[in-house]
């Protein structure tokens, strides 16, 4: 199979969503009728007005959502080479892979365990 | 391969990736600037489609367009201050001369290095890379799941905070 064979799909559906999203984007500017005032940037338009900067420090508890989504993402990685293969490879190669994602499991259950899955 | 749809691919990656990362430069506003960043890595994983590298273009995607920039993300939403205008800053200089240093270097390893051309391409699919890592490399490979975990334990300790430590320990 060639390379046009290949790829030529997937960069006609990046074009044509490009297109779609440039076009949709554009129309709306074009279309839409605008009345800019002051009161509507606020972040909450009939409320109090907000007091200080618009910038708030995320609790650091997002940082592990963040990490487990880091974890099991880089863990994907590892996992794909081994998926499209493993028929041919030999029996070793099953619990090799085993080990890999139970270390990570154990990671997992100890964070379940210890209460840092549920939101307080 | 080489046609006139590569060349084109290839001056359309080119276009988007020095936009993007002239955007990380001048964006003043840090979220913009990341932005730019997951632009510019989507950028590099086409050149790795262009280079049949598929798997590492794969790779490209889901670490760097996922995990990196959603680290990088948290990493100024998790900054108290990173939220103010970053066009004046007394780093100016001292990040000026360390671009320039590290231009400087890149440079000059791209001029000293031989780019020699090799006859055939080498044909290493993702399923020789899958069987490689699972023979030869496969304590790496173990390790690295030891480090990931390290990784998550370590985060889980960062956000046990001082409360829930005085709760366990009651």
């Amino acid at each position: 199979m060639s390379f046009y064979d290949t790829w030529s799909a997937i960069m006609i559906a990046a074009i044509a969503g490009f297109i779609l999203v440039f076009t949709a984007l554009v129309g709306a500017k074009l279309l839409a009728p605008y009345a800019r005032e002051r009161g509507k940037d606020t972040s909450y338009e009939c409320g109090m007005q907000p007091v200080g900067k618009n910038w708030a420090q995320v609790h650091v508890r997002y940082y592990l959502i963040a990490i487990l989504f880091l974890i099991f993402d880089v863990e994907t990685v590892f996992i794909f080479p081994w998926a499209i293969t493993f028929l041919d490879l030999p029996r070793y190669a099953f619990y090799e892979m085993l080990v890999f994602i139970g270390v990570l499991a154990a990671g997992l259950v100890y964070a379940w365990r210890r209460g840092v899955l549920e939101w307080r | 391969m080489e046609g006139f749809g590569v060349s084109l691919a290839f001056w359309i990656l080119t276009g988007v990736t020095l936009v993007a990362a002239l955007g990380v430069l001048a964006s003043r506003n840090l979220l913009h600037a990341v932005l730019f960043l997951i632009l510019l890595f989507v950028g590099m994983a086409g050149y790795f489609v262009l280079l049949s590298a598929d798997f590492l273009a794969m790779a490209q995607v889901i670490i760097y367009v996922g995990a990196i920039a959603v680290l990088v993300l948290f990493a100024v939403l998790l900054t108290p201050r990173a939220g103010r205008n970053n066009g004046e800053t007394r780093m100016f200089l001292p990040a000026l001369l360390l671009c320039g240093t590290l231009l400087a270097i890149i440079l000059f390893v791209i001029t000293d290095t031989n780019w020699a051309v090799a006859d055939e391409s080498p044909s290493v699919t993702a399923a020789d890379l899958g069987e490689a890592l699972l023979s030869r490399w496969v304590l790496p490979f173990e390790l690295a799941s030891v480090l990931l975990t390290v990784a998550l334990v370590g985060s889980i300790m960062l956000v046990r905070s001082r409360e829930e430590e005085a709760e366990d320990a009651v």
